[in-house]
């Protein structure tokens, strides 16, 4: 064990941090759920990518740098440090593009790496139907092979970017006549595509964070199958790993939050008369430093050679409560101006984005697989408890 | 950057896990219970053969020179098992401290003969002023005991013992008392105060890995109680509502575990800061660990609260290492200060500390 940052990651750090600080933009940009502040996000993309810092953790080649995780690490805390953009790619960045290397072809990644690494494809996920949502394997849209192609009719639902994104990847029934996690194969849809319409779902502040996308007879080639036609289950685990594991919310993102926190709390502890508050405030504190110090450990463990076992289904629980947690316990010190939508500058430097925080924080225990399910695996899969 | 064990360490780990998991079982914790002493001399004579009660002491000093990261992982196997033997204490807190006085020039010759005999594999009590009970109190043949910021070293014959009734029976605690001459004292001031200091952080620390092997056992016994019991011709387990309750304290020992161990490291190489980081482990130790108590209990259903189940052997273990060393108001205070103050390294970039990043940034 050894907690000392080498030379080499400390230089690192420190090339992260020029370049941020003289990139990031001044002002923060409009949510990426509006058709500007998606744009102004897919500008950032193509900003990051001409500095080589798309995806650090990519080889070269694909306009990466070769990182190992810990250096991605370090990469995510001085970008959450800056208060640089979320990623408006994050579905392909971080769920497909891990995908893309691990089971793509070289054709296929040669098409699709690259354009998601500059921003020049911006990609929606496609899991949840209808009546597929936690059981996922209840998935009925259909993608039957035609020749070269394969034609696509059903429904997807909560497709998170999809109202702007240019593709979406998801989970499709190949095979007819199979049943559960038989039969669905892994494939990438072009938004613009024949036969595709997109109706927006307004999220719970108002805008189109996810859409409902209906497939009529939508033709896609062959070649947009990610694995192996049948194989879509298998690889859907994998993405959910990557998911719900290290990539798609580091630690830094709620150490930075619980940072802020700590400055709310210092400037309004005294307007506050709930006095469980300190708890609160030290509990943000503890558990994003602990998400932290286990992130290290499995990214320590992973660059090590070992793997990860079903206790990577703790960290989304822990995770998604701890973002309620920070953002519940900033409402409580705004007080009542807490509900307000900031107009002017000053209400947007005093109330600091912490309502998008928390309205955002609500949909944390439920997506990327509710925390129930998340429970249900880690006494089934970790603690080994009867399934029946 | 490596936040992993050296196979070295996990060797030895797994050594100390299999005897102490073949040696301290639940039906031979109970046989102790009827005895006066409440130790299991066996036990402790083989802990003293495989040198694990002087770990931590240097190898020039008869030791065998390991790390609190080695500690911490013995620790927590003595958690699971719910080791009545102050193993923990005499290797993490007794014998670093007489070690700490002996490096300090402070000690007489007491200190070297007391630090030999627990490495034989007598008892030598520490009081810490924070705790107080001393465990095995009747038993110890020296006794570290504070008085102010004083330090003293007494042999057992100088001291007064009132015995006291635990509701853990395998707990035999007292109060000791002792009039605080010159003739024992180690060091006094703000030397014996630095002393302290260092003993409460071992001590809390030793708690916090206790506290999660004893969450790990009490979950292990209701997985296996709750497969085993049926109701409405189905294991109770199969019930999410059950299930769920054992998923949550899961969660929190698997967060609490690399606090405790970067909490060990601190402790290991940079002891004068590691306060934050030993309440931070100490805290989610606890946490982790009344979680279990009071869920397992419930997962237990009406077996969890008869004196037959072995699971209050556990429960009650973690009740009282819950205010041993610090309770959760001590720890919170501390890290509470610390957050408060205006240069407090808080941040992603900061996990850490600051390392040498700032010079290399601003060059």
């Amino acid at each position: 064990m050894d907690l000392r940052y080498t030379d080499e990651q400390i230089v690192f750090r420190g090339e992260v941090r020029k370049w941020l600080e003289a990139n990031v933009p001044k002002t923060p940009l409009p949510s990426f759920d509006t058709a500007a502040g998606f744009e102004a996000h897919r500008e950032w993309e193509r900003t990051l990518a001409q500095g080589n810092w798309g995806m650090v953790t990519w080889p070269e080649a694909f306009g990466g740098r070769g990182c190992d995780l810990l250096q991605w690490l370090i990469f995510e805390e001085e970008y959450y440090r800056a208060g640089a953009p979320l990623r408006v790619n994050q579905n392909g960045i971080f769920l497909l593009g891990p995908t893309l290397m691990e089971y793509g072809t070289e054709a296929q990644k040669a098409r699709f790496i690259p354009a998601m690494a500059k921003g020049d494809e911006i990609w929606a996920q496609g899991w949840s139907e209808p009546n597929a949502g936690s059981d996922m394997a209840a998935i009925r849209c259909r993608a039957v092979r035609d020749g070269d192609d394969f034609v696509i009719s059903g429904q997807k639902i909560w497709s998170t970017r999809a109202v702007y994104a240019d593709w979406v990847f998801g989970l499709f029934r190949t095979d007819p006549d199979s049943e559960r996690h038989h039969g669905l194969s892994k494939i990438l849809v072009p938004l613009d595509a024949e036969g595709i319409t997109v109706r927006p779902i307004p999220q719970l502040n108002g805008l189109p964070g996810f859409a409902e996308i209906f497939f009529d007879d939508v033709r896609v080639p062959a070649f947009n199958l990610l694995g192996g036609e049948g194989e879509g289950w298998r690889i859907a685990m994998a993405t959910a790993g990557f998911e719900r594991g290290l990539m798609l919310r580091s630690p830094a993102r709620f150490q930075q939050a619980a940072k802020r926190l700590i400055e709310l709390f210092r400037v309004r502890r005294n307007e506050v008369l709930d006095p469980t508050i300190e708890d609160a405030v030290l509990r943000c504190y503890m558990d994003a430093e602990a998400y932290a110090l286990s992130t290290y450990q499995t990214a320590s463990l992973l660059c090590g050679g070992g793997s990860i076992g079903p206790e990577a289904s703790c960290n989304k629980i822990f995770w998604s409560e701890l973002d309620l947690l920070i953002h519940e316990t900033a409402m409580k010190l705004l007080g009542a101006r807490a509900e307000l939508e900031p107009q002017t500058a000053q209400e947007i430097a005093d109330l600091g984005g912490w309502l998008d925080g928390f309205m955002f924080a609500q949909s944390g225990p439920i997506y990327a697989g509710t925390n129930e399910i998340q429970r249900n695996i880690i006494a089934e899969r970790m603690l080994g408890m009867p399934r029946k | 950057m490596d936040f992993t064990f050296t196979e070295d360490q996990q060797l030895f780990a797994e050594a100390a896990r299999s005897v102490l998991t073949a040696e301290v079982t639940a039906d031979r914790i109970r046989e102790r219970w009827s005895t006066a002493s409440g130790l299991d001399d066996a036990l402790l004579q083989q802990i003293q053969e495989l040198g694990l009660l002087g770990m931590l002491v240097p190898e020039a000093l008869g030791g065998l020179g390991l790390g609190q990261e080695d500690f911490v992982m013995m620790a927590q196997t003595c958690g699971y098992v719910a080791c009545p033997e102050p193993i923990a204490e005499q290797a993490m807190v007794t014998a670093p401290l007489l070690v700490d006085v002996l490096d300090k020039g402070l000690g007489h010759g007491s200190v070297q003969k007391a630090l030999d005999a627990l490495q034989g594999g007598a008892l030598i009590a520490t009081g810490h002023p924070i705790n107080p009970f001393i465990n095995f109190a009747e038993h110890a043949e020296w006794f570290l005991l504070g008085h102010g910021e004083g330090l003293y070293l007494l042999p057992a014959d100088e001291v007064t013992i009132r015995p006291c009734k635990s509701v853990d029976p395998s707990r035999r605690i007292a109060e000791v008392n002792f009039e605080a001459s010159d003739a024992h004292c180690l060091a006094k001031g703000e030397s014996g105060a630095a002393l302290w200091r260092a003993t409460l952080n071992r001590g809390a620390l030793s708690s916090a890995a206790q506290l999660v092997g004893l969450a790990q056992a009490m979950i292990d016994q209701s997985v296996q109680y709750t497969t085993d019991r049926e109701q409405f011709g189905k294991p109770v387990g199969t019930n999410q509502a059950v299930k769920h309750l054992l998923a949550d304290v899961a969660v929190q020992i698997e967060y609490a575990k690399p606090v405790i161990y970067r909490a060990a490291y601190t402790a290991e190489i940079s002891p004068t800061r590691a306060d934050l980081a030993v309440s931070h482990a100490k805290v989610a130790a606890a946490r982790a660990a009344l979680l279990a108590t009071r869920h397992c209990i419930q997962a237990h259903g009406a077996m969890g609260y008869t004196w037959e189940c072995d699971l209050q052997i556990w429960v009650k273990r973690a009740w009282a290492l819950v205010r041993e060393w610090g309770d959760e108001g001590f720890h919170k205070n501390r890290i509470h200060e610390w957050l408060l103050r205006p240069n407090a390294l808080l941040g992603p970039d900061l996990t850490f500390g600051r390392g040498s990043i700032t010079d290399s940034v601003a060059a």
